[in-house]
């Protein structure tokens, strides 16, 4: 066997990059990271923030498995705040200011840590090829370096277009190149490629923003972290500043629309519509005569402050004007104008569950290259190919995320069933089962598959064995316990009291009965540590509707455990229409649960594929 | 593995009908409605949960590994009528562990359990997106008719709640409304009351196509048989001056006014030592306390029992022999018996009248599943410390209900409704 130089080559140093990297490095293969720059490794190009509704729960996912987001984003975190904390637990999602410079610093210093990883200073230009299969990558200087896989993460930097105002130019981020080369060798593929378009609001000097006549917005007074393993915030805790747009900066932009690249007609490309750039807000949502913006620090020794709400593609002189029409900023220097960013993405129809291309192998694809915005679903596809490209240069068999155990698995399958058709982003209302996939108990989820497939290191394994041996144990104690619901409607619980008895467990199911009632009952539970507490009630809370959702569950299992081989010719199944046929051969499912979420699928066809597997299985005797 | 039923012969009149129960509660199912379920085959008497008897069937049990399907089995061979068909159906569906099976389900599972060969699997593909396409082309027909424009607006105003909930939810920190309860409950139970008027016109819908059923009750030699001879106008039950003549129920279908009906002439009603009769007398009240409504014919205002319903009629017999006063008839005579007829076929009407516009069984049982999702949610939001995800998830469940009915509601749905109201991007 020919020796390579690395097992894992990644591409981009951004958050899928970065954490694609760090998971292929902990499954314990020699990898390495190539990048523009060292320094630029965990940059934040975009809003100084990690988490948030769904994102949230994608960045505990990360770190049940022992990623690295979630610790950094610990480490840098300057105001954190806990959404829907007056919600359920199912849809509170972490959310974090950050201190973008300790972020890099932290990201590259986890990164150091790693003796299985080496970081490259370069450009990759191009992708070498054997047989059809990916083996490595060339560098500018023409250089080359083998492996047995390379993990694509480049951003917007694929025929990135900058345009501010009028006024347009290829770069990928602010002050960087686009990566021509690089989008010419996946023409080379016969990819399906698509446009999107993303912004970013004007910098703010901070220094400049008169701050005591704006309202403030505190951190949580009881923060709550990303990591399993952080105790408590570690950098210098910030208030973020509100503000509001009014009617007069309404009229700066309207009377500039036309000088604004978007509506100017300069681009083409597919914008989000939960991030519309001031712009459109204002065009779309007329009536509104004022949009909130929050004022966010983007560090503590930082002065620059990202006005969170005006994303903009208008001209630098409008950016003045609108922003200084605005209540406290009316003497603020803009740092770096807002700008719109045009980019190429890959279909992800086109990928595999693992995120490696299936008419390109040894080629994985992670981050807004898929179609993709934020940083944590970026990060969470790159640790999806880091994992899979180690495994499968380990022989390993492939890590799949499913849509019943984590936002991980809803994501990939979404983006591999359905395509994009603006940039996707993760939302709690797009988990079937929400209420079992929590961000409370991503490590329940997660972190023993993590440990089984070789990506969880000891010391977290460690911290989550004992949490699950006190999780058990108090469960256990709490399901001996019984308690008449007299006594539970007697402490002013909403309760027909003429009910059953019921186990302390079950009675922790009712959302307002808590651990404090059971101490009011004289029930021994001193020995139950109250981060445990915690985590029994929250796991309670849900389990009438958890139990109601598992036949729904029950079934999507053994769909996805119906494996369709990649080889499958379905021009040879008989009774397949034409139409049906053609889909599933651009879609090429991997299991009939995937095969089924195809649209226009009948029960007929699912049927015959399955036929189809049997005999094929019976043929080759597996 | 979930329990599932269907009708497996084809729909419509038919000398037998099998509905087939298949999964890991069949037997325990089909116990609710025979008590027993043989081990391998016997007739059984299948009961509603009320005790009402619906048929005498023939049950087959199959057991695991034996049956088409793989699975427990147990076939129900009922009398081949709609209304029976459909009662049995409705009796399973109402069980909330129970689901009617999809296009082609109990075949895919015959598949999955090595029951079938490839060459059996392709032979059956036909039959499936035969099924598949008559079920898409009486959902179509759904959607182009009158009930199409009711389950669109049904639709529209359940992605409409769902995505006031959810951008409370996915928005948090987004400028949206923080209480949207008002709004949520106000559509909520709009659907919910539009749902149970229709829920309640497909029994209705059913009688329209399969018949009413009218019972002649009252005392023995009262002139039940003499007057159901008269409405009929040929002699089907033999009468005569010996009370208790009738000893079973005597079926007579009739049209009236266009709309089909089964009289039933009934056992006279009197305490019997006869075993014979005490068994006919049984049946005549258990069938006649089913029918649509009930003419007592009665001598006098004192025979009239503490169940009179509320649509049934009080006829004063024998009119030639007692006078009369209201609504009395000879059947010697032909007295009276235009003015009964009229007054039979104006409360039908009245009935008919109550039809709402979803025709299916499969829609009611749809319905009534989303109806009791619905009650959850109203119930949830309400609270003062509700929790948002779980009145979503209630509303999900119910929307998921009747797909069937207003189509899939889709995430993208939803989203494109919250998008299109707030405006959102910080």
């Amino acid at each position: 066997m020919k020796h390579n130089d690395y097992d894992v080559i990644v591409i981009g140093g951004g958050h899928a990059g970065a954490e694609a990297a760090h998971a292929a490095a902990r499954m314990g293969v020699r990898t390495a990271l190539v990048t523009l720059t060292k320094a630029s490794i965990g940059v934040m190009s975009c809003n100084p923030a990690i988490g948030g509704l769904g994102k949230g729960h994608l960045v505990r996912e990360i770190d049940a498995l022992d990623g690295v987001m979630g610790r950094v984003a610990d480490k840098a975190g300057i105001q954190f705040r806990l959404l829907n904390r007056k919600k359920g637990p199912a849809v509170q999602g972490p959310r974090a200011q950050s201190d973008r410079q300790i972020y890099r610093k932290e990201m590259q210093a986890e990164l150091d840590l790693l003796k299985n990883l080496t970081i490259l200073e370069g450009e990759a230009t191009d992708l070498m090829m054997s047989g059809g299969r990916v083996t490595g990558i060339q560098m500018r200087e023409g250089t080359t370096i083998s492996a047995q896989s390379v993990i694509l993460t480049t951003g917007t930097f694929l025929r990135g277009v900058i345009h501010i105002g009028d006024i347009s130019r290829p770069g990928g981020r602010m002050g960087d190149d686009p990566s021509v080369k690089m989008a010419e060798r996946l023409d080379s593929f016969g990819l399906p490629l698509g446009r999107l378009k993303t912004g970013t609001p004007p910098r703010l000097d901070g220094r400049t923003i008169a701050w005591d006549k704006l309202e403030a917005q505190p951190s949580d007074p009881e923060p709550v972290l990303f990591s399993f393993l952080s105790k408590g915030p570690f950098a210098p805790q910030i208030d973020c500043g509100i503000t509001h747009t009014n009617e007069a900066t309404h009229d700066i932009i309207r009377q500039n629309l036309g000088r604004s690249a978007m509506y100017g007609g300069k681009i083409d490309g597919v914008g989000p519509r939960y991030c519309p750039s001031i712009e459109d807000k204002i065009v779309r949502f007329a009536d509104k005569t004022s949009h909130q913006i929050f004022l966010e620090p983007e560090g503590v020794n930082d002065h620059t402050v990202y006005p969170n709400g005006i994303s903009t593609s208008l001209p630098e002189d409008v950016q003045k004007a609108y922003v200084n029409s605005i209540y406290g900023l009316e003497n603020t220097v803009i740092l770096q104008p807002g700008y719109a960013i045009e980019y190429d993405y890959v279909d992800p129809r086109a990928l595999r569950a693992t995120l490696e291309l299936r008419d390109v192998p040894g080629l994985f694809l992670a981050g807004q290259i898929n179609g993709t915005t934020g940083y944590e679903e970026a990060a969470a596809q790159g640790m999806v190919a880091g994992l899979n490209a180690a495994a499968q240069a380990k022989g390993q068999e492939p890590i799949i995320f499913s849509r019943r155990e984590s936002y991980i698995g809803v994501m990939v399958d979404d983006l591999i069933t359905r395509g994009v058709s603006e940039p996707y982003r993760m939302f709690t209302s797009r988990a079937e089962f929400r209420l079992s996939l929590r961000a409370d108990n991503a490590d329940q989820r997660l972190t023993e598959r993590g440990h089984a497939v070789g990506c969880v290191g000891e010391n977290r394994w460690a911290h989550f064995s004992k949490k699950m041996q006190q999780l058990t144990k108090a469960k256990a104690v709490l399901a001996d316990m019984t308690i008449s619901s007299r006594e539970i409607a007697g402490l002013g619980v909403k309760l027909n009291a003429d009910g059953p008895r019921r186990s302390a467990l079950d009675a922790l199911a009712l959302s307002d009965f808590t651990f404090e009632h059971l101490g009011r009952l004289q029930l021994d539970i001193d020995n139950i540590s109250n981060d445990i507490q915690d985590q029994v009630k929250k796991d309670a809370l849900y389990a009438h509707y958890i139990a109601r959702q598992e036949r729904d569950i029950a079934a999507m299992e053994r769909d996805e455990n119906h494996i369709i081989p990649d080889d499958t010719d379905y021009t040879q199944i008989k009774g397949l229409s034409n139409e049906i046929a053609a889909k599933l051969i651009a879609t090429r499912p991997t299991t009939i649960a995937h095969a089924g979420r195809i649209e226009g699928m009948t029960p007929a066809a699912l049927m015959l594929i399955i036929g189809a597997t049997k005999k094929q299985q019976q043929a080759t005797g597996t | 593995m979930d329990t599932i039923f269907a009708l497996a012969t084809a729909q419509g009149r038919a000398g037998v009908a099998v509905v087939r129960v298949s999964g890991p509660l069949a037997v325990p199912a089909v116990g609710i409605l025979c008590g027993d379920v043989p081990q391998t085959r016997g007739v059984r008497a299948l009961r509603d949960p009320a005790g009402e008897l619906l048929d005498e069937a023939l049950v087959l049990q199959f057991v695991d590994g034996k049956s088409f399907t793989g699975e427990s089995v147990v076939e129900l061979q009922l009398h081949g009528s709609p209304a029976v068909v459909n009662a049995v159906l409705r009796c399973l569906g109402d069980m909330p562990e129970l689901r009617q099976a999809e296009a082609g389900e109990f075949t895919r599972r015959a598949l999955e359990n090595g029951r079938l060969n490839l060459a059996e699997v392709e032979g059956l593909a036909d039959l499936i997106d035969a099924e598949t396409e008559s079920q898409r082309k009486q959902a179509v027909r759904v959607f182009s008719g009158a009930l199409g424009v009711l389950a669109d607006s049904w639709r529209t105003r359940l992605i409409r709640a769902a995505a006031l909930l959810e951008a409370t939810i996915d928005f948090a920190d987004e400028e949206v409304p923080v209480d949207v309860s008002p709004e949520v409950n106000d559509l909520l139970g709009q659907v919910r009351a539009e749902m149970m008027r229709e829920a309640e016109g497909v029994r209705v819908a059913e009688r329209v196509r399969d018949g009413f059923e009218v019972a002649i009750i009252g005392a023995p030699n009262v002139g039940k048989s003499t007057l159901l001879n008269r409405l009929a106008g040929r002699d089907v039950a033999i009468t005569s001056e010996v009370a208790g003549t009738t000893r079973d129920v005597i079926e007579v279908q009739m049209d009236l006014d266009g709309l089909p009906v089964t009289l039933l002439d009934t056992a006279g009603v009197r305490d019997t030592d006869d075993i014979v009769e005490g068994l006919g007398v049984a049946r005549a009240k258990e069938r006649a306390e089913r029918a649509d409504f009930r003419i007592h014919l009665v001598m006098d205002s004192s025979e009239i029992g503490s169940d009179l319903g509320v649509d049934d009629l009080v006829v004063q017999a024998k009119s030639d022999l007692y006078g009369s006063g209201g609504l009395a008839i000879s059947g010697k005579t032909g007295d009276g018996i235009d003015a009964l007829i009229e007054r039979v076929s104006a409360r039908l009407q009245e009935k008919v009248g109550q039809i709402g516009i979803a025709m299916r069984e499969r829609h009611r049982v749809a319905m009534v599943r989303a109806i009791g999702y619905l009650d959850d949610a109203a119930v949830a939001v309400q609270l003062p410390d509700a929790m948002t995800d779980l009145v979503a998830e209630d509303l999900r469940s119910a929307i998921r209900a009747v797909d069937s009915i207003v189509g899939r509601v889709d995430v993208e749905h939803v989203l494109d409704e919250i998008f299109s109201s707030f405006c959102i991007g910080k």
